[in-house]
């Protein structure tokens, strides 16, 4: 707001005009400790009194603490006739005077076109005004004058041409039976202001305006990561689960197990003493605690140390606008690490496309920002792709798991897998995700014989498998010990034929003996012959050089083994 | 100059007699401007001429007293408030159209 001039609040009936003047005095008397004077005129001091404390201001107290000064300027046309010239000298000294008894930096005149209704001469009026703002101008107070907003022109009397150092324009818009109110800076003189249209929120705390994105893209990217509380899934997220301030996307049709993926999240970030606040449209607290109780998740220990806080309403209870703001609010109080929104998809049932978009993109760089990790749960209708993540936010979100429902052979069985995730190496395979008492669990699918297999299907699959491995092991077994058998029979074989050929060199031996004794039986007969018919000395020696040769060619027996041709050696050579 | 006028009014101003028949009016002026005089003047004037001794005229500076421009919600200057009769009537500007005036005041049928 420029300091020491004049600003023009303009709008519609019922935008917020006054409220927004309030507010800026208010702000300035208790956080500024600039005292303010309000000049109304339309609404009494009482009325003001009265219909600002619904939002929190205590007004009355600020008026006996001499902070704020109202003025309550009535104008009645019927009361007045109008006799020659004039000016308005008597407001000049009246709102000076309330300048002056408290000290006043800022003013409020609403809404000062009341006076063109009650005084008839508009010359006047207008030139009054002029030097009006000029005098505020040189008092060097802040000004806050309000007007109606006009056909074609911004204010119905076009004061906009008198004050033209800043000029608001609040809207107040319904778009599907909710109202959404509006903010434009039209222009400001000396700032850098932005153009657009900024949706603004009256509520307990009186207003707050939200920029549609935050300017730039420069929240830090933190390393840590984080356990989704399934062990099986940190290691389908490279081992290590989400990054913190990531931003998770759940999406998955009917009873998939979405809100028990996130309550698992919830509760391992309560075992390692984070603060995590759970943003419920569908379930109360209650309810989820229960539920979530029967797959052995205990969120109720989680909320009882106050780490888990349920924020559970109905999305249709007020507009986009007003749950970023409430979302806001609860963040901003609770201090929370872990934020998570189940579902998305209601919220996105209240506005159109754009505007959930806007909203969540916001809603994104505002938990980025202050390094919180989100889950948003989304459903997917049963017939859409599972890509659709219905709220068109994928482009948004850092890590995306899909459950989707696989229904074979009269049954229906859970599975997850993981579209994407940003900055880490991820498993590109379907895992079968069930839910028991004892938690949640990750399988494997059965992906042998070319097909994808879950539950019963799996379990009969694998059964057949194990009994088809099975026979194969007991067919190699038996052909193993067959042929250990047939070895056993060739070795016998084997045995028997050295045995026979031994016994049959064991009987040539035993024949060459018998030869040889029979031969030198021979010799030593024929030389007692001989002897005895007194042979003579040549033929006896012929007979021994006969015997030698004979000698000689026995020595060649071929099977005849070596020890027993040694011994014959020897026996020749003796 | 404005106590002057105050004075004035005040010595010129004789007693009221009845209360049914009798003008008390206020004029709010802010310091000597032209048009306050001229506004006092004429309102003398009139008074004099339609109901000489049946008045009364109060004359409030508001750079003296800001305060009391509370009191009768005067935005204009110079102001003429006729407190009685009933109702209160508030006549803005220098006085200087006689036929207004005096329609202002209840004198004159419009």
């Amino acid at each position: 707001m420029p300091k020491g001039r004049p600003t023009l609040v303009c709008g519609g009936a019922g935008c917020g005009k006054t409220l927004f003047a309030i507010e800026f005095l208010v702000r300035g008397a208790t956080e500024h400790n600039e005292p303010g004077v309000f000049m109304a005129f339309e609404e009494t001091e009482e009325d003001l009194v009265k219909n600002v404390a619904s939002l929190g201001f205590n007004l009355a107290r600020l008026v006996a603490q001499k902070k704020v000064a109202i003025d309550h300027v009535h104008v009645e046309r019927s009361e007045i006739s109008e006799t020659g010239e004039y000016d308005l000298e008597g407001l000049f000294i009246r709102l000076g005077h309330a300048i002056d008894s408290i000290g006043a930096r800022r003013v409020v005149l609403d809404t000062i076109e009341a006076l063109f209704a009650g005084l008839p001469n508009e010359a006047v009026l207008r030139s009054e005004l002029r030097r009006l703002f000029s005098w505020l101008k040189q008092k060097g107070v802040t000004a806050v004058i309000t007007g109606e907003r006009g056909q074609g022109s911004l204010t119905r009397y076009g004061l906009e041409e008198y004050v033209a150092d800043c000029v608001i324009v609040l809207d107040h818009r319904i778009i599907n039976q909710v109202s959404t109110r509006r903010l434009r800076v039209v222009k400001y003189r000396g700032s850098l202001h932005g153009t657009n249209e900024y949706p603004f929120l009256i509520n307990t705390d009186g207003i707050s305006a939200l920029p549609i994105t935050t300017m730039g893209l420069e929240h830090g990217a933190p390393t840590q990561r984080l356990s989704t509380g399934v062990p099986r899934l940190d290691t389908m997220l490279g081992g290590k689960g989400y990054y913190r301030g990531s931003s998770v996307l759940v999406s998955g049709t009917a009873g998939t197990g979405k809100t028990t993926l996130a309550a698992a999240f919830v509760s391992a970030a309560c075992a390692r003493g984070e603060r995590s606040l759970y943003f419920a449209f569908e379930e109360s607290r209650e309810q989820i605690i229960r539920n979530m109780r029967s797959v052995g998740t205990d969120l109720a220990s989680c909320a009882d140390t106050g780490l888990l806080k349920f924020h559970a309403v109905r999305p249709t209870i007020y507009g986009l606008e007003m749950h970023l703001v409430a979302i806001h609010d609860q963040v901003r109080k609770f201090k929370p690490r872990i934020v998570v929104l189940d579902p998305l998809t209601n919220l996105a049932a209240i506005g159109d496309d754009s505007e959930v978009k806007s909203m969540l993109t916001r809603l994104l760089d505002f938990f980025k920002g202050q390094q919180i990790t989100s889950l948003f749960t989304t459903l997917v209708a049963g017939d859409s792709p599972i890509e659709d993540s219905q709220v068109g936010i994928s482009s948004l979100i850092d890590t995306w798991i899909s459950l989707t429902n696989l229904e074979r052979s009269g049954e229906r069985n859970r599975a997850l897998y993981i579209l994407k995730s940003r900055g880490m190496p991820h498993s590109n395979q379907v895992r079968e995700f069930r839910l028991s008492k004892q938690g949640i669990d990750l399988i494997d699918v059965y992906t042998g014989s070319g097909m994808v297999l879950t539950g019963s299907a799996r379990t009969a699959q694998e059964a057949q498998d194990r009994a088809d491995v099975l026979a194969r092991k007991q067919h190699i077994e038996r052909l193993r010990r067959e042929i250990s058998r047939k070895k056993q029979a060739a070795q016998a074989q084997m045995a028997m034929l050295q045995a026979s050929v031994e016994s049959d060199l064991e009987e040539l031996n035993e024949s060459l003996r018998q030869e040889l004794l029979r031969t030198e039986q021979d010799v030593s007969e024929r030389y007692l012959l001989a002897t005895h018919r007194m042979a003579d000395k040549s033929a006896s020696t012929n007979q021994a050089s006969g015997r030698r040769s004979n000698s000689s060619r026995l020595r060649n027996p071929p099977a005849a083994p070596p020890n027993r041709r040694s011994v014959l050696d020897k026996r020749n050579s003796r | 100059m404005k106590s002057t006028l105050a004075k004035r009014a005040r010595k010129k101003t004789p007693k009221p007699r009845s209360n049914g028949d009798f003008w008390q009016l206020r004029l709010y002026v802010a310091g000597q401007t032209p048009k306050s005089i001229a506004a006092f003047s004429n309102l003398k004037t009139i008074c004099e001429q339609y109901m000489a001794g049946k008045y009364h005229i109060e004359v409030i500076d508001l750079m003296k007293d800001p305060a009391l421009a509370r009191g009768d919600q005067i935005l204009a200057i110079p102001t003429l408030v006729r407190k009685l009769p009933h109702p209160i009537r508030k006549i803005i500007g220098d006085l200087s159209n006689t036929e207004r005036l005096l329609v202002g005041l209840d004198l004159r049928r419009a």
